[in-house]
This record gives C-alpha cells, structure tokens and sequence, in this order.
C-alpha cells in the first residue's frame, strides 16, 4: 500500500511552494508599491496582478485547509502556537486585497488604499516569514497541544526571517514587473530588483549559516548520509543560480530575473524540507503521528489527483490570457 | 473562569467574523446566477439593456467577492487558532470536505474570475461565457461543501472515534450526504437566491422612482419580482421540511424555536410572541394559537410535544436567542412572499412600473434577505449548543489552548478592522449602486472599464453593440 502520509506531505509541501511563488510576486509588488511612481506607474503595477492574485491568495486557503484535512493534530499544535503571526496576517491579507478593488471605486482616496495595499502585503510577508522561522526553531508540545508561551515566536532567528522573506518577495515582484513591463516601470524594476537581489542573496547565506549553529538537528541532517548528496551540490548551484541572476539584472534580459529567482527559493524550500522532515512540527510530531486515518487521506487523494491537474491547466490558461507585456494605454483612461 | 471566559471570547469572535463573511458569499452566490442568467440573455437576444446590466452587476460582484475572499481567509485558519481541540478531533473527517471545496470551488472561482472581469475583448464571447458559468457554479460548489461540513457538525453521521478521541471516517457518503446536509443546502441555497433578488430589486425600485422609463431599471425591477413570487413560496417549504427534519434530529433545538419549555401531551401551541424566561423555565407575556404547533410538526392538532422539561438545563441551547431569532427570519420570509405576491398583482394590473408605494417598499426591502440569512444562521447554529458537533463533542471542550487576552485582543482587532473595510466596502456597494447601470456608461461615455482595472477594457465596439 502507498506511504499515504507522505503523499499528503508532499502534495501539502508542493501547494505551500507554489504559494509561496504565487503570492509572492503580488505580495512583492505590495513591498515595492512606494518606489513606484505616481499613477501611471502605480497602476500598471496593480493591472498587472488584478486578475491572477485572488488565484494565488487560493493556494494559502489550500495549504491551511490542507493541512487540516491530511494533518489535523500539526495544524491544532501549529496555529495555537504561532496565534499572533497568524492573525496579523491575516488581517494584513485583509488590507491589501480590498485594495485591488477599492482603490478604483473611490479616486479621492486612492492614496489611503495605496497605503493599505503597501502595508498590508508588507505586513502580511513578515509575519509568513515570522511564522516560518518560527517553525523552523521548534514548537513545544505536551500530548496533543501547544504547551508553550505566547511570545515563543518572536526572537531574533524569526525577525531575521521575516526580513529574509520580504527581501525575496520583493526581488520575484520586481522580476515580475520587469517580465509584464516596458519602458520607465521596466527600469524602474530593474533598480528595484537589483537591490532586492543583493538583499536576498545576503539573507540565504545568513539563514545557511544561523540555522544549523541555532537547531544542531538541521546540522545534522543536513551533513548526514544521504541528505549530503543533495546538500553539497547547493552552494555551488545557488551561486550559478546567483550569477544567472545578475546576468539576467545587469544585461538586461527581460525574462531571465523571474524564473531564476523561483530556482533560488525552490533550493531554499528544498533545503529546508530536509532539514524539518520527517517532522511536520519540527522536533515533535512526525508525519505520521499528524496524519489523519488512510480512510480520509485516500478520500481526499482520489479529488486531488483528479482536481489539481485541472486547476493548474485553468490557472495556467487564466494566465495565458492576460500573457505578454501590459499595453499602458490599456491601464487607464 | 477564566478558561470560560476564552471559550465565549472564542465564540463571540467566530460569531461575528462568520456572520460578516455569510453575508458575501449569501450574496455572491445568487449574483453569479444572475450575471450567467443575463449574459446568456444579452447572447441570446442581443438586447444591451442585459450587457448593460451584466456590467454594472458585474463590477458590484468583484467588490462584494473581494470582501468575500478576504474574510474566508480569516476562517480558515481561525478553526486552528482559537479551536484547535476540535480541528484535531474533527480533521480527519471535516479536513477532506473542506480540502474539497477549496480544490472543487475556490480555484474554480478565482480561476475562472480574472477571465471573467477582464476578459471580454480578449477571449471569445463564448469562452467568456464559459468563465462566468464556471463562476457561478464554483458559488454553488463552495456552498454544496461548506453545508456538507455544517450539516455533519448538526447531524453527524458515519464516523467512529478512535482511541486518540478523534472522530474518523467510516462511511464517506454517510458523512457527505448526513441527513440534515440536503434540506439545509436547498434553503441556503434559496435564501442566497432572494437574498440577491431583493437586492436587484431595491436597485431597480430605487432607478424606477427616479426614472421610471428606464429600461435598466425596469428589467431589473420585473426580473427581481419574478424571483420573489416564484422563490418565496418554495422557500416557505423548504424551509418548512428543514424544520421537521430539525425536529428529527435536534428536538432541542425545535423546543428552543417554539418557545416550548413545557411538554404538551395534547397538542401544543403555536407561539406567535412571549418572553422566554430562562430562569424559570417559562415563556412570559405569551400569544399562542392552541393546537397550532401540534398541526405544522406533526400534522395533527392533538399530537403530543414534547418540551424543554424532557432535557437537562445545562444542554439546552439558550431559549431567547434561538426563539427571537427565528421569528425574524418567519416575519421576513412572510413579508417576501407578500411582496411577490402583490408584485404579481401590479404586473397583471400593468401597475408594477408605476406604484410608486410598491416600489418604495422594495426599496426598505432590499436588506432584508441579509437579515433574514443571518436570523436563520443564529437560529441554527445557537440552537446547536452547547455542542459543537451535535450530541458528540461539547463546546467547552472544543477551545483551543489560548488564554482570555489573547482572544480578546484579537476579538477586537477583528472588530475594528471588520467595522472598517468592509463598513467602507458596503459603501462603495452602495455608491456604485445608486450611480446605476445607465449613469456610468454615460458619465464615461466610453465602454464601462470591466471592474475598473482591467488592462483588457478596450472592447471592440463592434463586438459590443451599443443600445
């Protein structure tokens, strides 16, 4: 019979993956709204995202209601633990997707949305990288709950972390804009990304180097056979990875920047994935301690494995709808 | 106390942030319907009044979806946050039924909802159509799902408890189709349905008495109607059939509704008003019809009911609520079928464009499906209590291990915030509203910008015949 468990985790591990790229270039370019000019600029930004982010924001209801379907007992430990990250968010969510709309609906104050979707995707990406060091620093369980403080989460590892997200956030927004933009927001974006990009790589070999002197279990997985082989090559591909990247910025390779850039945070994601497996909270539960019976799991499979080729061709489609570079004239009248 | 003080924070925050979100969805789902309905017209037809009214409705549903996606968000981690004890035992079992809308429903929506608001001019008109088709049923999908889930928590059914505590799966078609899931389905889905409708009309009363040749206006004031006359009374019976399948199931919860703290061996009364007196056990001040109630449960004037002396006072649910609560969604769903019924009369007299008191009434009208939608939503989920899943798993034991201050702190933020983005969103719904779908065409004097971001507006004109 299959490893359902694992299965789930790595659907699970492949949806929040797919987030985290999704979300992440509307989110960045919520980060990057204030370096962007007045109006025209500022509107082309957001025409570029209007009408994929709400598909993107759907992959975070999958990876949490996701989680409580295939790992009821991480999400019941996880979401009490991690209480104030986790409503922050999503009140932060709150600000910025209004925006999308609101911004359009009232022209006297479409600064003050300006600000909510600035702030609110600002917000929203430090407490997901809040949440994510978090995570990666450990949770204390009792028995089936979260037997922890309320400010367990908040440390410096964790601040780090949500620097390092908003940093890579930012870079795969501006690499967006430079692949759906041309001219002033083009090089505007170049700018932007180039900065971001220094800001990103600086944070990968920070986050390398913190989290195995702070969680000796990472070192040790990380430096144990077999997970070695996979960990040697990385330094070595995330610097060609790096150079690929900064050809991409400094030569001005429209299409380069963003695909290079969701390389790197597919080796950052992997690299953690070895080191948090077999765990799904870190330290404390495994996999298959989380994992609802094979009865729910196969129920749930039968749809995913139907459904999530489906949604990823329409997403897909929705996608080369709107393909191209933006026609400013079409942005605004 | 302070370990109770958290599990009613913990209530009072679920409360108030589901029944902000019910609203959205109550309403989006019967605005999909309408936009497929008047999108095929305007391709059947050809007649602009329909392209008109799709766009103006149009941009009204993105605003109103926004709100909607924003403030699902919030539910879906909130089972984790604040009732976590439940998310663990119940996972296994609600987890896939959520999983399910989220991959059946969610995606499709978002999916299919760019294409939607920004596709006209890029996509065919019947590719087009397609997106808004897909929308309208990825509503329907999402809440076939969420009352699945709802239902099994009211009326569980195929599942066993493991050694762990928690519930699990034994029967998934038992689980999904629980006896209660069905008729609940129907009168939500009917409810979403007028709900929309009174809205439509309201808007369309509200252009009538400015103008009342307006053809906008006028269609939308007929169509409105139809809804009315023909869904109002279904929903009387729906609602009705839910109500004895309730009985079946959740006695206690029938008892609440009625006002019945005693046991009527020969019949019982229809309570029409009273005040439910909890601590004495008795319904004060109250106007009842002998023999009524007895007759609409179970068909027979001297059948024996059965009241709240038969269950113990700390698993009753509390009586004023759910007795209150109830009466309002009856008032209103009485006062709708009166509007269709007197709205069919005015069309037969070639009144129905004209009376401007029915049409001022429609207008007060508008709100009320909201009302009614949350009424009901009270009278069934605070006639659950003290469970969380019927009969199996008590409320207090559901809370998540999080102290009072935190949940007050959060309840707070969820309040101003919610009192602010959406008090504005509304607003701006309003505002769109009273424009009207004649006024923004003719104020831009360009075709309407779908939504108004979209980078796909320039829209052939001849692929959009102007009226």
């Amino acid at each position: 019979m299959f490893d359902l468990p694992l299965i789930w985790a790595g659907l699970l591990a492949l949806a929040i993956f797919i987030y985290v790229v999704l979300d992440g270039f509307d989110l960045g370019i919520g980060i990057l709204f204030p370096f962007l000019k007045e109006k025209d600029q500022k509107d082309l930004a957001m025409n570029s995202v209007a009408p994929i982010w709400d598909g993107n924001e759907t992959w975070l209801i999958l990876g949490g209601g996701g989680l409580f379907a295939a790992f009821p007992l991480a999400y019941a430990i996880v979401l009490p633990a991690l209480y104030a990250p986790f409503i922050i968010m999503i009140l932060a969510l709150v600000f910025r997707g209004v925006a999308f709309e609101y911004r359009w609906r009232d022209p006297a104050h479409e600064r003050i949305w300006d600000r909510s979707f600035h702030l609110g995707s600002l917000v929203a990406t430090f407490c997901q990288g809040i949440v994510l060091g978090a995570f990666v620093q450990g949770i204390e369980v009792e028995g089936r709950a979260y037997a922890g403080g309320w400010w367990d989460w908040l440390t410096p590892f964790t601040l780090m972390t949500g620097l390092a997200l908003t940093a890579g956030y930012a870079l795969l927004g501006a690499a967006w804009l430079i692949l759906k933009t041309e001219g002033a927001l083009r090089d505007r974006a170049y700018g932007l990304a180039r900065t971001a990009g220094i800001a990103t790589l600086v944070f990968i070999a920070i986050v390398s180097f913190w989290t195995p002197l702070l969680i000796p279990e990472i070192a040790e997985r990380w430096f144990q056979f077999p997970q070695l082989l996979f960990v040697m090559p990385v330094p070595t591909l995330t610097a060609i990875l790096a150079a690929a990247l900064a050809w991409g910025l400094y030569k001005r390779k429209d299409g380069v920047p963003f695909p290079t850039t969701i390389a790197l945070f597919l080796l950052c994601f992997a690299g953690l994935g070895i080191g948090i497996a077999p765990y799904v909270v870190p330290h404390a539960v495994t996999i298959h301690q989380a994992a609802a019976p094979d009865s729910s799991l196969l129920f749930m499979l039968v749809g995913a494995l139907i459904l999530l080729p489906m949604i990823i061709a329409y997403t897909a489609y929705s996608y080369w709808v709107f393909r191209g570079k933006m026609d400013p004239e079409q942005g605004y009248h | 106390m302070e370990f109770l003080d958290a599990v009613i924070l913990a209530r009072i925050q679920f409360a108030f942030t589901v029944a902000f979100h019910i609203i959205f969805p109550a309403f989006s789902i019967g605005l999909a319907s309408f936009l497929l309905v008047l999108e095929v017209q305007w391709l059947r037809t050809g007649k602009a009044v329909y392209l008109n009214l799709f766009k103006f409705w149009m941009k009204i549903f993105a605003v109103a979806f926004g709100m909607g996606v924003v403030s699902g968000i919030v539910m879906s981690y909130q089972f984790g946050t604040n009732w976590s004890v439940f998310s663990d035992k119940t996972g296994p079992i609600l987890g896939p039924l959520m999983a399910y809308e989220v991959l059946t429903a969610f995606f499709l929506e978002a999916g299919f909802l760019g294409v939607m608001l920004f596709g006209m001019g890029r996509v065919s008109k019947s590719l087009h159509l397609v997106a808004t088709a897909m929308v309208a049923f990825g509503t329907l999908m999402s809440a076939t799902w969420i009352l699945s889930v709802n239902s099994w928590m009211q009326t569980p059914a195929g599942f066993s408890i493991n050694e762990a505590g928690q519930f699990v799966p034994e029967d998934w078609l038992a689980i999904v189709f629980n006896p209660s899931f069905p008729y609940r389905l129907v009168h939500m889905v009917l409810a979403a349905y007028l709900t929309t409708a009174f809205v439509v009309g309201a808007v369309g009363a509200y252009h009538l008495l400015k103008n009342r040749t307006n053809p906008e206006a006028r269609k939308m004031f007929s169509m409105a109607m139809w809804m009315a006359v023909i869904v109002a009374p279904i929903q009387v019976v729906a609602g009705d059939f839910h109500g004895l399948n309730t009985l079946e199931h959740q006695p206690a919860k029938v008892m609440a509704m009625e006002g019945h703290y005693q046991s009527y061996p020969d019949g019982a009364p229809l309570y029409l008003f009273g005040i439910p007196d909890e601590k004495n056990q008795e319904l004060d001040y109250a106007i009842g019809i002998p023999k009524l109630s007895s007759l609409i449960l179970h068909h027979d004037l001297n059948h024996p009911v059965e009241g709240l002396d038969t269950v113990p006072d700390e698993l009753q649910p509390p009586v004023p609520i759910v007795f209150w609560s109830f009466r309002i969604m009856i008032a209103i769903g009485m006062l709708m079928v009166l509007v269709g019924a007197v709205g069919l009369y005015l069309r037969c007299r070639r009144k129905l464009y004209e009376n401007r008191t029915f049409q001022r009434a429609a207008i007060i009208m508008g709100p009320s499906g909201f009302v009614a939608v949350l009424a009901g939503w009270i009278t069934t989920e605070v006639g659950r209590q003290p469970y969380t899943v019927y009969g199996e798993l008590l409320t207090v034991d559901s809370i998540a291990p999080v102290g009072a201050p935190a949940v007050a702190a959060s309840l707070i933020a969820f309040i101003i915030v919610y009192f602010t983005v959406f008090g504005i969103g509304t607003w701006y719904l309003l505002k769109m509203m009273k424009q009207g779908p004649k006024h923004a065409e003719t104020q831009e004097g360009k075709p309407i910008r779908t939504a108004g971001t979209t980078p796909a507006a320039a829209i052939k004109p001849d692929a959009f015949p102007a009226e």
